[in-house]
Protein backbone atom coordinates (compact mmCIF):
# COMPACT_ATOMS: atom_id res chain seq x y z
CA UNK A 1 0.00 0.00 0.00
CA UNK A 2 1.36 3.32 -0.99
CA UNK A 3 0.70 6.43 0.96
CA UNK A 4 0.97 9.19 -1.53
CA UNK A 5 -1.88 11.36 -0.38
CA UNK A 6 -3.04 12.56 2.95
CA UNK A 7 -5.97 10.22 2.70
CA UNK A 8 -3.90 7.22 1.93
CA UNK A 9 -1.50 8.01 4.63
CA UNK A 10 -4.51 7.34 6.75
CA UNK A 11 -4.51 3.56 6.88
CA UNK A 12 -0.78 3.64 7.11
CA UNK A 13 -0.83 5.89 10.07
CA UNK A 14 -3.52 4.04 11.89
CA UNK A 15 -1.33 1.05 12.31
CA UNK A 16 1.41 3.18 13.76
CA UNK A 17 -1.05 3.93 16.47
CA UNK A 18 -0.56 0.42 17.52
CA UNK A 19 3.17 0.56 17.65
CA UNK A 20 3.31 4.06 19.04
CA UNK A 21 1.12 3.32 22.00
CA UNK A 22 2.78 2.57 25.26
CA UNK A 23 2.26 -1.00 26.33
CA UNK A 24 0.34 -1.09 29.54
CA UNK A 25 0.89 -4.73 30.40
CA UNK A 26 4.25 -6.45 30.47
CA UNK A 27 4.88 -8.55 27.39
CA UNK A 28 3.67 -12.10 27.89
CA UNK A 29 6.44 -14.56 28.37
CA UNK A 30 8.03 -16.23 25.40
CA UNK A 31 7.13 -13.77 22.69
CA UNK A 32 10.49 -13.54 21.05
CA UNK A 33 12.52 -16.33 19.59
CA UNK A 34 14.23 -18.36 22.28
CA UNK A 35 16.88 -20.98 22.07
CA UNK A 36 14.38 -23.64 20.90
CA UNK A 37 13.82 -23.13 17.20
CA UNK A 38 17.10 -22.47 15.58
CA UNK A 39 18.00 -25.26 13.31
CA UNK A 40 16.49 -24.04 10.09
CA UNK A 41 18.69 -23.78 7.03
CA UNK A 42 20.81 -20.67 7.33
CA UNK A 43 19.42 -19.15 4.13
CA UNK A 44 15.72 -19.62 4.75
CA UNK A 45 15.08 -16.63 7.07
CA UNK A 46 16.44 -14.41 4.34
CA UNK A 47 14.16 -16.05 1.80
CA UNK A 48 11.24 -14.97 3.98
CA UNK A 49 12.42 -11.40 4.30
CA UNK A 50 13.87 -11.00 0.79
CA UNK A 51 10.82 -9.89 -1.22
CA UNK A 52 9.91 -7.23 1.31
CA UNK A 53 13.48 -6.04 1.72
CA UNK A 54 13.99 -5.86 -2.05
CA UNK A 55 10.87 -3.79 -2.73
CA UNK A 56 11.44 -1.43 0.17
CA UNK A 57 15.13 -1.11 -0.65
CA UNK A 58 14.72 -0.46 -4.38
CA UNK A 59 11.59 1.69 -4.35
CA UNK A 60 11.72 3.53 -1.01
CA UNK A 61 15.20 3.70 0.49
CA UNK A 62 17.20 4.00 -2.75
CA UNK A 63 14.93 6.80 -4.10
CA UNK A 64 15.20 8.51 -0.73
CA UNK A 65 18.98 8.49 -0.86
CA UNK A 66 19.05 9.54 -4.49
CA UNK A 67 16.67 12.42 -3.69
CA UNK A 68 19.18 13.64 -1.10
CA UNK A 69 21.94 13.23 -3.68
CA UNK A 70 20.04 14.80 -6.60
CA UNK A 71 19.25 17.89 -4.57
CA UNK A 72 22.88 18.90 -5.06
CA UNK A 73 22.91 18.36 -8.83
CA UNK A 74 21.38 20.04 -11.87
CA UNK A 75 19.98 16.72 -13.06
CA UNK A 76 17.10 16.89 -15.54
CA UNK A 77 14.71 14.28 -16.86
CA UNK A 78 16.99 12.90 -19.56
CA UNK A 79 20.27 14.53 -18.53
CA UNK A 80 22.49 13.16 -15.77
CA UNK A 81 23.72 16.56 -14.58
CA UNK A 82 26.64 17.68 -12.41
CA UNK A 83 27.09 18.51 -8.79
CA UNK A 84 26.30 22.14 -8.18
CA UNK A 85 26.67 22.36 -4.42
CA UNK A 86 24.01 24.46 -2.75
CA UNK A 87 22.98 26.25 -5.94
CA UNK A 88 19.50 24.71 -5.93
CA UNK A 89 18.89 25.88 -2.39
CA UNK A 90 20.16 29.36 -3.19
CA UNK A 91 17.76 29.46 -6.10
CA UNK A 92 14.92 28.31 -3.84
CA UNK A 93 15.63 31.24 -1.56
CA UNK A 94 14.92 33.64 -4.42
CA UNK A 95 12.08 31.63 -5.99
CA UNK A 96 8.77 33.32 -5.32
CA UNK A 97 6.86 30.13 -6.16
CA UNK A 98 8.75 28.22 -3.47
CA UNK A 99 7.72 30.74 -0.81
CA UNK A 100 4.12 30.59 -1.99
CA UNK A 101 4.23 26.79 -1.71
CA UNK A 102 5.82 26.92 1.73
CA UNK A 103 3.25 29.49 2.88
CA UNK A 104 0.29 27.44 1.63
CA UNK A 105 1.56 24.15 3.06
CA UNK A 106 2.16 25.85 6.41
CA UNK A 107 -1.27 27.52 6.38
CA UNK A 108 -2.72 24.10 5.63
CA UNK A 109 -1.20 22.67 8.80
CA UNK A 110 -2.41 25.62 10.89
CA UNK A 111 -5.92 25.37 9.47
CA UNK A 112 -6.45 21.64 9.37
CA UNK A 113 -4.73 20.28 12.48
CA UNK A 114 -6.79 21.99 15.23
CA UNK A 115 -10.00 20.91 13.49
CA UNK A 116 -8.78 17.33 13.11
CA UNK A 117 -7.69 17.11 16.74
CA UNK A 118 -10.98 18.38 18.18
CA UNK A 119 -13.87 17.51 15.83
CA UNK A 120 -13.21 13.74 15.54
CA UNK A 121 -13.04 13.53 19.35
CA UNK A 122 -16.51 15.08 19.64
CA UNK A 123 -17.70 12.76 16.89
CA UNK A 124 -16.24 9.73 18.67
CA UNK A 125 -18.09 10.72 21.87
CA UNK A 126 -21.27 10.99 19.84
CA UNK A 127 -21.00 7.48 18.39
CA UNK A 128 -19.45 5.88 21.47
CA UNK A 129 -22.66 4.87 23.28
CA UNK A 130 -24.20 1.63 22.08
CA UNK A 131 -27.63 2.79 21.03
CA UNK A 132 -29.74 1.17 18.28
CA UNK A 133 -28.38 1.84 14.80
CA UNK A 134 -25.04 3.16 15.99
CA UNK A 135 -22.99 0.79 13.79
CA UNK A 136 -24.79 2.22 10.78
CA UNK A 137 -23.84 5.77 11.77
CA UNK A 138 -20.23 4.76 12.43
CA UNK A 139 -19.83 3.18 8.99
CA UNK A 140 -21.64 6.06 7.32
CA UNK A 141 -19.31 8.59 8.94
CA UNK A 142 -16.38 6.51 7.71
CA UNK A 143 -17.54 6.52 4.08
CA UNK A 144 -15.58 9.66 3.05
CA UNK A 145 -12.40 7.95 4.28
CA UNK A 146 -13.08 4.98 2.03
CA UNK A 147 -13.90 7.07 -1.03
CA UNK A 148 -10.99 7.92 -3.26
CA UNK A 149 -9.57 11.41 -2.93
CA UNK A 150 -10.22 12.03 -6.62
CA UNK A 151 -13.90 11.23 -6.19
CA UNK A 152 -14.09 13.36 -3.06
CA UNK A 153 -12.29 16.22 -4.79
CA UNK A 154 -14.59 16.14 -7.81
CA UNK A 155 -17.72 15.90 -5.65
CA UNK A 156 -16.70 19.05 -3.81
CA UNK A 157 -15.67 20.85 -6.98
CA UNK A 158 -19.24 20.34 -8.12
CA UNK A 159 -20.73 21.27 -4.73
CA UNK A 160 -18.66 24.46 -4.48
CA UNK A 161 -18.97 25.47 -8.12
CA UNK A 162 -20.18 28.95 -8.95
CA UNK A 163 -23.57 27.39 -9.79
CA UNK A 164 -23.20 24.43 -7.41
CA UNK A 165 -25.23 23.22 -4.46
CA UNK A 166 -23.55 25.28 -1.74
CA UNK A 167 -23.96 28.53 -3.62
CA UNK A 168 -27.52 27.65 -4.54
CA UNK A 169 -28.31 27.06 -0.87
CA UNK A 170 -26.52 30.24 0.17
CA UNK A 171 -28.53 32.15 -2.37
CA UNK A 172 -31.77 30.54 -1.28
CA UNK A 173 -31.23 31.81 2.28
CA UNK A 174 -30.25 35.21 0.95
CA UNK A 175 -26.55 35.26 1.73
CA UNK A 176 -25.44 35.46 -1.89
CA UNK A 177 -22.80 33.59 -3.85
CA UNK A 178 -19.16 33.15 -2.94
CA UNK A 179 -16.28 32.30 -5.26
CA UNK A 180 -15.16 29.18 -3.40
CA UNK A 181 -13.08 27.98 -6.34
CA UNK A 182 -11.98 31.30 -7.80
CA UNK A 183 -10.86 33.35 -4.83
CA UNK A 184 -7.32 32.55 -3.74
CA UNK A 185 -8.02 32.36 -0.01
CA UNK A 186 -11.51 30.88 -0.19
CA UNK A 187 -10.09 28.17 -2.42
CA UNK A 188 -7.44 27.22 0.12
CA UNK A 189 -10.06 27.29 2.88
CA UNK A 190 -12.39 25.10 0.79
CA UNK A 191 -9.61 22.57 0.22
CA UNK A 192 -8.92 22.51 3.97
CA UNK A 193 -12.60 21.90 4.65
CA UNK A 194 -12.52 18.95 2.26
CA UNK A 195 -9.42 17.53 3.97
CA UNK A 196 -11.12 17.81 7.35
CA UNK A 197 -14.37 16.34 6.01
CA UNK A 198 -12.51 13.36 4.55
CA UNK A 199 -10.35 12.83 7.65
CA UNK A 200 -13.07 13.05 10.33
CA UNK A 201 -14.08 9.39 10.19
CA UNK A 202 -10.54 8.13 10.24
CA UNK A 203 -9.49 10.01 13.36
CA UNK A 204 -12.88 9.25 14.91
CA UNK A 205 -11.95 5.56 14.91
CA UNK A 206 -8.61 6.27 16.59
CA UNK A 207 -10.41 8.27 19.29
CA UNK A 208 -13.04 5.54 19.70
CA UNK A 209 -10.30 3.05 20.53
CA UNK A 210 -8.85 5.50 23.06
CA UNK A 211 -12.23 6.30 24.63
CA UNK A 212 -12.89 2.60 25.11
CA UNK A 213 -9.95 2.56 27.52
CA UNK A 214 -11.27 5.37 29.75
CA UNK A 215 -12.61 3.75 32.94
CA UNK A 216 -16.33 4.38 33.41
CA UNK A 217 -15.78 4.86 37.11
CA UNK A 218 -13.96 8.13 36.49
CA UNK A 219 -17.01 9.61 34.80
CA UNK A 220 -19.33 8.24 37.45
CA UNK A 221 -17.20 9.58 40.27
CA UNK A 222 -17.04 13.00 38.65
CA UNK A 223 -20.81 12.95 38.10
CA UNK A 224 -21.36 12.09 41.79
CA UNK A 225 -19.15 15.03 42.68
CA UNK A 226 -21.56 17.21 40.73
CA UNK A 227 -19.48 17.84 37.60
CA UNK A 228 -21.63 18.67 34.56
CA UNK A 229 -21.07 17.28 31.07
CA UNK A 230 -18.76 20.10 30.00
CA UNK A 231 -16.73 19.89 33.20
CA UNK A 232 -16.44 16.10 32.86
CA UNK A 233 -15.27 16.51 29.28
CA UNK A 234 -12.39 18.75 30.30
CA UNK A 235 -11.43 17.08 33.58
CA UNK A 236 -11.95 13.40 32.71
CA UNK A 237 -12.14 12.78 28.94
CA UNK A 238 -9.49 15.18 27.69
CA UNK A 239 -6.76 14.12 30.14
CA UNK A 240 -7.54 10.46 29.43
CA UNK A 241 -7.17 10.81 25.65
CA UNK A 242 -4.41 13.41 25.72
CA UNK A 243 -1.74 11.10 24.32
CA UNK A 244 -4.11 10.17 21.48
CA UNK A 245 -4.67 13.86 20.78
CA UNK A 246 -0.90 14.32 20.47
CA UNK A 247 -0.73 11.37 18.11
CA UNK A 248 -3.56 12.77 15.98
CA UNK A 249 -1.83 16.16 15.93
CA UNK A 250 1.42 14.56 14.77
CA UNK A 251 -0.20 12.41 12.08
CA UNK A 252 -2.48 15.13 10.75
CA UNK A 253 0.17 17.85 10.70
CA UNK A 254 2.60 15.71 8.72
CA UNK A 255 -0.17 14.72 6.29
CA UNK A 256 -1.40 18.32 5.98
CA UNK A 257 2.01 19.68 5.17
CA UNK A 258 2.34 17.21 2.30
CA UNK A 259 -1.11 17.98 0.86
CA UNK A 260 -1.38 17.47 -2.87
CA UNK A 261 -4.56 15.92 -4.25
CA UNK A 262 -7.26 18.15 -2.72
CA UNK A 263 -5.64 21.38 -3.87
CA UNK A 264 -4.56 19.91 -7.22
CA UNK A 265 -8.12 18.81 -8.00
CA UNK A 266 -9.87 21.94 -6.76
CA UNK A 267 -7.40 24.56 -7.94
CA UNK A 268 -6.22 22.77 -11.06
CA UNK A 269 -2.68 21.63 -11.98
CA UNK A 270 -1.38 25.19 -12.00
CA UNK A 271 -2.58 25.92 -8.48
CA UNK A 272 -5.42 28.40 -8.79
CA UNK A 273 -5.27 32.06 -9.80
CA UNK A 274 -1.65 32.89 -10.73
CA UNK A 275 -0.52 29.72 -8.96
CA UNK A 276 -1.23 31.38 -5.61
CA UNK A 277 -2.68 28.14 -4.20
CA UNK A 278 0.27 25.91 -5.08
CA UNK A 279 1.52 23.69 -2.25
CA UNK A 280 5.05 22.36 -1.90
CA UNK A 281 4.28 18.84 -3.12
CA UNK A 282 2.37 20.29 -6.09
CA UNK A 283 5.49 22.28 -6.88
CA UNK A 284 7.64 19.13 -6.68
CA UNK A 285 5.29 17.39 -9.10
CA UNK A 286 5.14 20.34 -11.49
CA UNK A 287 8.86 21.13 -11.50
CA UNK A 288 10.20 17.58 -11.50
CA UNK A 289 8.12 15.79 -14.13
CA UNK A 290 7.80 16.01 -17.89
CA UNK A 291 10.49 15.98 -20.52
CA UNK A 292 12.08 19.15 -19.19
CA UNK A 293 11.64 18.17 -15.57
CA UNK A 294 14.25 19.71 -13.28
CA UNK A 295 14.91 16.63 -11.15
CA UNK A 296 17.67 18.30 -9.13
CA UNK A 297 15.62 21.36 -8.26
CA UNK A 298 12.52 19.30 -7.43
CA UNK A 299 14.69 17.15 -5.17
CA UNK A 300 15.86 20.25 -3.32
CA UNK A 301 12.21 21.15 -2.64
CA UNK A 302 11.64 17.53 -1.50
CA UNK A 303 14.50 17.90 0.97
CA UNK A 304 12.73 20.93 2.44
CA UNK A 305 9.57 18.80 2.73
CA UNK A 306 11.53 16.08 4.60
CA UNK A 307 13.12 18.55 6.96
CA UNK A 308 9.86 20.31 7.80
CA UNK A 309 7.92 17.07 8.36
CA UNK A 310 10.60 15.71 10.68
CA UNK A 311 10.65 19.07 12.50
CA UNK A 312 6.84 19.01 12.83
CA UNK A 313 6.97 15.52 14.35
CA UNK A 314 9.65 16.54 16.85
CA UNK A 315 7.78 19.74 17.71
CA UNK A 316 4.53 17.92 18.48
CA UNK A 317 6.27 15.19 20.48
CA UNK A 318 8.26 17.77 22.43
CA UNK A 319 5.14 19.71 23.30
CA UNK A 320 3.77 16.44 24.63
CA UNK A 321 6.78 15.78 26.85
CA UNK A 322 6.79 19.31 28.24
CA UNK A 323 3.26 18.94 29.48
CA UNK A 324 4.21 15.70 31.15
CA UNK A 325 7.00 17.32 33.14
CA UNK B 1 -30.06 7.92 29.59
CA UNK B 2 -32.87 10.44 29.89
CA UNK B 3 -35.19 10.74 26.90
CA UNK B 4 -34.09 14.27 25.96
CA UNK B 5 -30.49 13.06 25.70
CA UNK B 6 -31.42 10.19 23.41
CA UNK B 7 -33.41 12.55 21.20
CA UNK B 8 -30.54 15.04 21.14
CA UNK B 9 -28.06 12.29 20.24
CA UNK B 10 -30.12 11.08 17.32
CA UNK B 11 -30.69 14.63 16.09
CA UNK B 12 -26.95 15.25 16.13
CA UNK B 13 -26.25 11.89 14.49
CA UNK B 14 -28.68 12.65 11.70
CA UNK B 15 -27.22 16.13 11.19
CA UNK B 16 -23.71 14.70 10.86
CA UNK B 17 -25.05 11.94 8.63
CA UNK B 18 -26.48 14.53 6.24
CA UNK B 19 -23.11 16.26 6.18
CA UNK B 20 -21.09 13.09 5.52
CA UNK B 21 -23.42 11.26 3.11
CA UNK B 22 -25.23 14.21 1.55
CA UNK B 23 -22.46 15.11 -0.93
CA UNK B 24 -22.40 11.52 -2.24
CA UNK B 25 -26.17 11.51 -2.69
CA UNK B 26 -26.07 14.87 -4.44
CA UNK B 27 -23.46 13.46 -6.82
CA UNK B 28 -25.62 10.39 -7.47
CA UNK B 29 -28.62 12.60 -8.07
CA UNK B 30 -26.67 14.72 -10.58
CA UNK B 31 -25.53 11.58 -12.38
CA UNK B 32 -29.13 10.41 -12.73
CA UNK B 33 -30.51 13.68 -14.06
CA UNK B 34 -31.42 13.68 -17.74
CA UNK B 35 -30.11 16.04 -20.42
CA UNK B 36 -33.21 18.26 -20.35
CA UNK B 37 -33.31 18.65 -16.62
CA UNK B 38 -31.87 21.85 -15.16
CA UNK B 39 -29.07 20.77 -12.80
CA UNK B 40 -28.44 24.37 -11.75
CA UNK B 41 -31.95 25.07 -10.54
CA UNK B 42 -32.41 27.38 -7.59
CA UNK B 43 -33.53 26.27 -5.10
CA UNK B 44 -31.68 23.00 -5.91
CA UNK B 45 -33.73 19.91 -6.64
CA UNK B 46 -32.47 16.78 -4.91
CA UNK B 47 -34.58 14.18 -6.70
CA UNK B 48 -34.21 13.81 -10.45
CA UNK B 49 -37.64 14.33 -11.99
CA UNK B 50 -36.92 11.86 -14.76
CA UNK B 51 -34.10 9.54 -13.60
CA UNK B 52 -32.00 7.99 -16.37
CA UNK B 53 -28.89 5.83 -16.74
CA UNK B 54 -28.02 7.60 -19.96
CA UNK B 55 -25.09 9.51 -18.42
CA UNK B 56 -23.32 6.28 -17.55
CA UNK B 57 -23.44 5.18 -21.18
CA UNK B 58 -22.15 8.57 -22.22
CA UNK B 59 -19.13 8.29 -19.90
CA UNK B 60 -18.26 4.99 -21.53
CA UNK B 61 -18.52 6.63 -24.96
CA UNK B 62 -16.29 9.51 -23.89
CA UNK B 63 -13.50 7.69 -22.09
CA UNK B 64 -12.87 3.92 -21.90
CA UNK B 65 -14.12 3.95 -18.33
CA UNK B 66 -14.54 0.16 -18.07
CA UNK B 67 -10.96 -0.37 -19.26
CA UNK B 68 -9.79 2.11 -16.64
CA UNK B 69 -11.82 0.30 -14.00
CA UNK B 70 -10.27 -2.98 -15.11
CA UNK B 71 -6.79 -1.45 -14.87
CA UNK B 72 -7.55 -0.24 -11.35
CA UNK B 73 -8.94 -3.63 -10.45
CA UNK B 74 -5.82 -5.41 -11.75
CA UNK B 75 -3.50 -3.16 -9.78
CA UNK B 76 -5.62 -3.35 -6.64
CA UNK B 77 -5.97 -7.15 -6.76
CA UNK B 78 -2.25 -7.60 -7.39
CA UNK B 79 -1.52 -5.20 -4.54
CA UNK B 80 -3.63 -7.31 -2.19
CA UNK B 81 -1.80 -10.51 -3.13
CA UNK B 82 1.72 -9.07 -3.02
CA UNK B 83 1.13 -7.24 0.25
CA UNK B 84 -0.43 -10.22 1.99
CA UNK B 85 2.25 -12.65 0.84
CA UNK B 86 5.24 -10.33 1.12
CA UNK B 87 4.26 -8.79 4.43
CA UNK B 88 3.36 -12.13 6.00
CA UNK B 89 6.68 -13.69 4.95
CA UNK B 90 8.78 -10.74 6.07
CA UNK B 91 6.74 -10.20 9.22
CA UNK B 92 7.27 -13.84 10.16
CA UNK B 93 10.99 -13.55 9.54
CA UNK B 94 11.17 -10.49 11.79
CA UNK B 95 9.05 -11.92 14.57
CA UNK B 96 9.88 -15.59 14.67
CA UNK B 97 13.09 -16.55 12.94
CA UNK B 98 16.51 -16.17 14.37
CA UNK B 99 19.45 -15.17 12.23
CA UNK B 100 22.23 -12.66 12.02
CA UNK B 101 20.96 -9.32 10.78
CA UNK B 102 17.41 -9.63 12.05
CA UNK B 103 17.67 -6.35 13.94
CA UNK B 104 19.12 -4.66 10.86
CA UNK B 105 16.24 -5.96 8.73
CA UNK B 106 13.72 -4.61 11.25
CA UNK B 107 15.40 -1.21 11.19
CA UNK B 108 15.29 -1.15 7.38
CA UNK B 109 11.51 -1.56 7.47
CA UNK B 110 11.08 1.05 10.20
CA UNK B 111 13.18 3.55 8.26
CA UNK B 112 11.24 2.82 5.08
CA UNK B 113 7.99 3.47 6.91
CA UNK B 114 9.22 6.91 7.98
CA UNK B 115 10.17 8.07 4.48
CA UNK B 116 7.48 10.45 3.19
CA UNK B 117 6.44 9.06 -0.19
CA UNK B 118 5.46 12.51 -1.48
CA UNK B 119 9.08 13.58 -1.25
CA UNK B 120 10.59 10.71 -3.20
CA UNK B 121 8.18 10.40 -6.13
CA UNK B 122 10.54 12.10 -8.57
CA UNK B 123 13.35 9.70 -7.67
CA UNK B 124 10.92 6.77 -7.78
CA UNK B 125 9.97 7.92 -11.25
CA UNK B 126 13.64 8.06 -12.30
CA UNK B 127 14.24 4.59 -10.84
CA UNK B 128 11.23 3.28 -12.69
CA UNK B 129 12.50 4.75 -15.94
CA UNK B 130 15.89 3.10 -15.44
CA UNK B 131 14.05 -0.20 -15.07
CA UNK B 132 12.07 0.53 -18.24
CA UNK B 133 8.76 0.21 -16.43
CA UNK B 134 7.39 3.69 -16.89
CA UNK B 135 3.91 3.91 -18.26
CA UNK B 136 3.07 0.33 -17.28
CA UNK B 137 0.70 -1.05 -14.68
CA UNK B 138 3.61 -3.00 -13.18
CA UNK B 139 5.26 0.37 -12.60
CA UNK B 140 2.14 1.60 -10.82
CA UNK B 141 2.09 -1.50 -8.64
CA UNK B 142 5.73 -2.07 -7.70
CA UNK B 143 6.66 0.69 -5.20
CA UNK B 144 3.82 -0.18 -2.85
CA UNK B 145 3.55 -3.89 -3.49
CA UNK B 146 5.06 -4.81 -0.12
CA UNK B 147 4.65 -1.85 2.19
CA UNK B 148 6.93 -1.53 5.18
CA UNK B 149 3.99 -0.64 7.36
CA UNK B 150 2.20 -3.89 6.51
CA UNK B 151 5.37 -5.84 7.27
CA UNK B 152 5.52 -4.27 10.72
CA UNK B 153 1.79 -4.88 11.25
CA UNK B 154 2.27 -8.56 10.45
CA UNK B 155 5.35 -8.70 12.66
CA UNK B 156 3.31 -7.42 15.61
CA UNK B 157 0.56 -9.92 14.88
CA UNK B 158 3.02 -12.84 14.79
CA UNK B 159 4.60 -11.64 18.04
CA UNK B 160 1.21 -12.02 19.72
CA UNK B 161 0.86 -15.70 18.78
CA UNK B 162 1.90 -17.90 21.72
CA UNK B 163 5.31 -19.31 21.02
CA UNK B 164 4.67 -22.67 22.67
CA UNK B 165 2.40 -23.91 19.86
CA UNK B 166 5.14 -23.51 17.31
CA UNK B 167 7.65 -25.07 19.63
CA UNK B 168 5.46 -28.14 19.91
CA UNK B 169 5.21 -28.37 16.12
CA UNK B 170 8.99 -28.05 15.92
CA UNK B 171 9.40 -30.95 18.31
CA UNK B 172 7.04 -32.94 16.10
CA UNK B 173 9.41 -32.33 13.21
CA UNK B 174 7.64 -29.57 11.30
CA UNK B 175 10.04 -27.49 9.25
CA UNK B 176 9.94 -23.72 9.08
CA UNK B 177 7.61 -23.51 6.04
CA UNK B 178 5.18 -25.96 7.58
CA UNK B 179 5.15 -24.03 10.84
CA UNK B 180 4.60 -20.80 8.95
CA UNK B 181 1.77 -22.07 6.75
CA UNK B 182 -0.04 -24.40 9.11
CA UNK B 183 0.33 -22.72 12.48
CA UNK B 184 1.44 -19.09 12.39
CA UNK B 185 -0.55 -17.88 9.39
CA UNK B 186 -4.00 -19.14 10.48
CA UNK B 187 -3.44 -17.44 13.84
CA UNK B 188 -3.10 -13.97 12.30
CA UNK B 189 -6.02 -14.07 9.87
CA UNK B 190 -7.59 -10.90 11.33
CA UNK B 191 -4.53 -8.75 10.70
CA UNK B 192 -4.13 -10.30 7.26
CA UNK B 193 -7.69 -9.22 6.44
CA UNK B 194 -6.95 -5.65 7.51
CA UNK B 195 -3.80 -5.64 5.38
CA UNK B 196 -5.82 -6.92 2.42
CA UNK B 197 -8.53 -4.26 2.78
CA UNK B 198 -6.02 -1.44 3.17
CA UNK B 199 -4.01 -2.73 0.22
CA UNK B 200 -7.08 -2.80 -1.99
CA UNK B 201 -8.31 0.65 -1.01
CA UNK B 202 -4.83 2.14 -1.16
CA UNK B 203 -4.25 0.94 -4.71
CA UNK B 204 -7.78 1.68 -5.93
CA UNK B 205 -7.66 5.23 -4.54
CA UNK B 206 -4.07 6.16 -5.32
CA UNK B 207 -3.70 9.33 -7.35
CA UNK B 208 -0.32 11.08 -7.22
CA UNK B 209 1.88 8.11 -8.18
CA UNK B 210 -0.20 6.85 -11.14
CA UNK B 211 -0.51 10.47 -12.26
CA UNK B 212 3.26 10.66 -12.47
CA UNK B 213 4.08 7.22 -13.82
CA UNK B 214 1.32 6.84 -16.43
CA UNK B 215 1.40 9.03 -19.52
CA UNK B 216 -0.50 6.97 -22.08
CA UNK B 217 -4.30 7.45 -21.77
CA UNK B 218 -4.80 3.81 -22.79
CA UNK B 219 -3.24 2.62 -19.58
CA UNK B 220 -4.86 5.02 -17.12
CA UNK B 221 -6.31 3.79 -13.88
CA UNK B 222 -9.75 5.00 -12.85
CA UNK B 223 -8.59 7.89 -10.66
CA UNK B 224 -6.36 9.30 -13.40
CA UNK B 225 -9.07 8.71 -15.97
CA UNK B 226 -11.55 10.67 -13.84
CA UNK B 227 -9.14 13.55 -13.50
CA UNK B 228 -8.76 13.49 -17.28
CA UNK B 229 -12.54 13.41 -17.73
CA UNK B 230 -12.90 16.34 -15.35
CA UNK B 231 -10.21 18.31 -17.16
CA UNK B 232 -11.64 17.66 -20.62
CA UNK B 233 -15.35 17.76 -19.96
CA UNK B 234 -15.51 20.11 -17.00
CA UNK B 235 -18.64 21.72 -18.41
CA UNK B 236 -20.74 18.60 -18.28
CA UNK B 237 -21.29 17.91 -14.63
CA UNK B 238 -23.64 15.00 -15.30
CA UNK B 239 -20.84 13.17 -17.06
CA UNK B 240 -18.22 13.76 -14.38
CA UNK B 241 -20.76 12.81 -11.71
CA UNK B 242 -21.53 9.53 -13.47
CA UNK B 243 -17.80 8.81 -13.66
CA UNK B 244 -17.28 9.38 -9.94
CA UNK B 245 -20.25 7.17 -9.11
CA UNK B 246 -18.69 4.34 -11.15
CA UNK B 247 -15.43 4.81 -9.24
CA UNK B 248 -16.84 5.00 -5.74
CA UNK B 249 -19.71 2.53 -5.81
CA UNK B 250 -17.60 -0.69 -5.77
CA UNK B 251 -15.65 0.61 -2.81
CA UNK B 252 -18.72 1.60 -0.82
CA UNK B 253 -20.28 -1.81 -1.47
CA UNK B 254 -17.04 -3.60 -0.53
CA UNK B 255 -16.78 -1.54 2.62
CA UNK B 256 -20.43 -2.06 3.56
CA UNK B 257 -19.96 -5.83 3.28
CA UNK B 258 -16.71 -5.92 5.22
CA UNK B 259 -17.26 -3.11 7.72
CA UNK B 260 -17.85 -5.47 10.65
CA UNK B 261 -14.47 -7.19 10.19
CA UNK B 262 -12.92 -3.91 9.31
CA UNK B 263 -13.83 -2.06 12.50
CA UNK B 264 -13.02 -5.08 14.62
CA UNK B 265 -9.62 -5.51 13.01
CA UNK B 266 -8.77 -1.82 13.15
CA UNK B 267 -9.96 -1.61 16.73
CA UNK B 268 -7.83 -4.57 17.75
CA UNK B 269 -4.82 -3.18 15.95
CA UNK B 270 -5.16 0.21 17.59
CA UNK B 271 -5.69 -1.11 21.08
CA UNK B 272 -3.23 -3.96 21.16
CA UNK B 273 -0.32 -2.69 19.15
Amino acid sequence: MKSTTASQAAPTDLATTGTARVRKEPRPDGRGPRRGIRRQLPTSPWLFAAPGLAIVGIFILYPFLSTLNNAFTDKRTLIEGDYVGFANFQELWHDEMFWIGLRNSTLYVLGVVPALVILPLLLAMLVQKHIPGITFFRSAFYTPVVASIVVVGLIWVWMLDERGLVNALLEAVGVGKAGFLSDQWLLLLSAMTVTVWKGLGYYMIIYLAALANVPRELHEAAAVDGAGAVRRFFSVTVPAVRSTMVLVAALSSVAAFKVFSEVYLMAGPTGGPAGEDTTLVMLVQRVGTGLTGRVGYASAISVVVFVVTVALMLLVLRADRKEDA
Amino acid sequence: MPVWEIVLRYLLLIAVLALMIGPFLWQLSTALKGPHENIFSSPPKFLPSDPTLHNFERVADTIPVWDYALNSLKVAAANVVTNCVGAALAGYALARLRYRGRKAATIVFILAMLVPVEGIIIAQFTTMRELGLNNTLIGVLLPGCVSALNVLLMRNAFLNVPYEIEEAAFVDGANVWQRFLRIALPAVKGTLAVVAIFAFMGAWDDFLWPLIVLSDPDRFTLTIGLNYLHGTFANDERLVAAGTVIAVLPLIILFACLQRYFFRGVGEGAVKG
